[in-house]
């Protein structure tokens, strides 16, 4: 492809590649623990990071790690203090964040609507070389992670009580992924934009989760779907004249909805053409 | 496996004189229990009585008041050895959003042993594949956890703690609501951990098939120990699903046990 010829496609390209893979990888624990939303919410708070940026005249980048990590890190924090407030301090963070971060851009020099859409909705285009070697060793620092302590966040997310008892730091682990988690939601800021973070990180585990049984299978499948909406979502972007990160969006989206409508499909297939399979017979309740 | 030191014949759980609370709310007060290394020990009591809470402040799940709590002879607060407990909880953690396999949830039951830096290796696997068949689901290890039924889950549960070849195993109420051929399972796979020398320590609503494994029950009423002995003799009519714990022929000895029972519709927590 033609496109290709030109030195910032390949970056972008490169960038989203990374995030294709890193999103999903980290997602599946969010969508695990039934946080699928907290990507959003941590991407609210990374405004405030780019508006901080942007008014020091540091790297945005830079500054959005730092805010939206200390952001998810409070969020864990509360999560893990009271149950029953946390819905609603979660919501003061969400909404403290992103009016922290219009408030903090509109007050530096370099504010126009433009630069905030930028990284509202990702620009791929502009990303620089150095954000190039940003987003790669932090994405691969993100995969690097998720794949080695696979099974303690496995644990931690799938019980964690069970995991308290094994012995497991599971205080650690949960702030890993709440900075991880900020990790990624900063440098996906690039590709997709921060309103769009989330969905990176949960449309690909969805989509694969129609079709795997195990938690492995599901990752890799993730991952898998992940790379190939951001590389198509690249390319069809750049052909059609799109935002990179909508249309990647819309991909992984279209992803997800070929994958249930075929899943669905096969196993009614599957279900028909087998006999029943033995089953053992309803619980019983013991106790009223 | 099970080797015993004289420490943990001595004891391998040790509560003296526990109080526990929430909100304010005094849940447990000055409960002590001891389970020797090798016993079969049931916590027995109404819903609400305090008896998962009891256990659950032995594991560290939640904070005691005042009071101690020994695990094989080290302060609980500076307990390390996790691996030597293997905890089942009462049903699948909550978190279950994602597909995972019958051998996934299993090998969590490893982490306590290997460490979360160490990647799973054969002997990993072994464990994993010796527990699902001791509670015979061996067959199912690559199926979806959420495709089995409720007591097949709850034997992925007790595979789960099996796999770390635990020392003390403690369960909580893990015949709630659990089929027959399940808790006949269930009840196999506890008493070849028990007959290998393992402790168990266990909260149950009903005993139903576990009732041969107990050495001894302790029923908790109100928050406090109310009994401890043999485990109650269950009538004949106990097992139904709608029996009313009116016990007008219990014997003497038995007043103790079922003066906790009318209790039963209560559902304080």
């Amino acid at each position: 492809m033609d496109l290709f010829q030109y030195d910032f496609m390949i970056r972008a390209l490169i960038g989203a590649l990374v995030i294709g893979l890193a999103a999903p990888a980290l997602g599946i624990y969010l969508v695990q623990r039934r946080l699928s939303l907290i990507g959003d919410g941590i991407g609210h708070v990374a405004l405030t990071g780019v508006g901080v940026g942007l008014l020091l005249h540091h790297s945005p980048v830079i500054s959005a790690v730092i805010v939206s990590a200390l952001g998810a890190v409070g969020i864990e924090l509360i999560r893990q203090r009271g149950r029953t407030s946390g819905d609603l301090a979660l919501a003061l963070l969400f909404y403290g964040g992103i009016a922290g971060g219009v408030v903090l851009v509109g007050l530096s020099d370099d504010s126009s609507n433009a630069n905030l859409m930028q990284y509202l909705f990702g620009s791929l285009i502009t990303t620089s070389p150095q954000d190039v070697v940003i987003i790669v060793a932090l994405g691969a620092a993100v995969l690097i992670t998720m794949t080695v302590f696979r099974p303690a966040l496995f644990a931690v997310c799938n019980d964690e009580e069970y995991a308290k008892v094994s012995g497991l730091p599971v205080r650690t682990l949960n702030l890993l992924m709440a900075v991880t988690t900020a990790v990624t939601v900063t440098i996906a800021m690039r590709t997709v934009g921060l309103l769009l973070v989330s969905a990176l990180m949960v449309v690909p585990v969805a989509a694969a989760q129609q079709v795997t049984r195990g938690f492995r299978s599901t990752m890799a499948l993730a991952m898998l779907i992940g790379l190939g909406a951001a590389g198509v979502g690249v390319a069809v972007s750049a052909e059609v004249d799109t935002a990179p990160g909508a249309t990647t969006v819309i991909i992984a989206l279209a992803a997800f909805v070929a994958i249930a409508a075929g899943g669905g499909a096969v196993r009614a297939l599957r279900r028909r053409a087998q006999h029943p399979r033995e089953v053992e017979p309803p619980d019983v309740v013991l106790q009223g | 496996m099970h080797l015993m030191t004289a420490a943990d014949v001595k004891g391998a759980v040790d509560v003296r004189h526990l109080a526990v609370g929430y909100d304010g709310r005094e849940i447990l007060h000055d409960v002590s229990l001891a389970v020797t290394g090798g016993e079969v020990v049931a916590i027995l009591g109404a819903n609400g009585s305090g008896k998962s809470t009891l256990i659950r402040t032995i594991l560290g799940l939640v904070p005691a008041a005042r009071g101690e709590i020994d695990l094989f002879g080290t302060a609980q607060r500076k307990f390390r050895d996790w691996a030597r407990v293997g905890y089942v909880p009462q049903r699948l953690g909550a978190g279950s959003g994602v597909p995972a396999t019958v051998g996934e949830v299993v090998a969590s039951g490893r982490l306590a042993r290997r460490g979360i830096f160490r990647p799973a290796g054969a002997a990993d696997k072994a464990a994993v594949q010796a527990a699902l068949r001791d509670v015979g689901l061996l067959d199912r290890i690559g199926d979806p956890v959420s495709t089995l039924s409720g007591g097949q889950q709850q034997r992925t549960l007790i595979a789960r703690a099996l796999a770390g070849r635990p020392d003390l195993l403690v369960l909580d109420e893990p015949t709630a609501g659990v089929d027959a051929a399940s808790q006949e399972a269930f009840a196999a796979a506890l008493g070849r951990f028990a007959a290998g020398g393992g402790t168990i320590l266990l909260v149950a609503h009903e005993l139903g098939p576990l009732r041969p494994l107990i050495d001894r029950a302790v029923v908790v009423h109100e928050g406090r120990i109310a009994h401890e002995g043999i485990p109650p003799e269950p009538a004949g009519h106990h097992a139904d699903p709608d029996h009313d714990h009116v016990h007008p022929h219990a014997a003497l000895e038995k007043a103790a046990i079922c003066e906790w029972a009318p209790a039963d519709r209560m559902t304080a927590g």
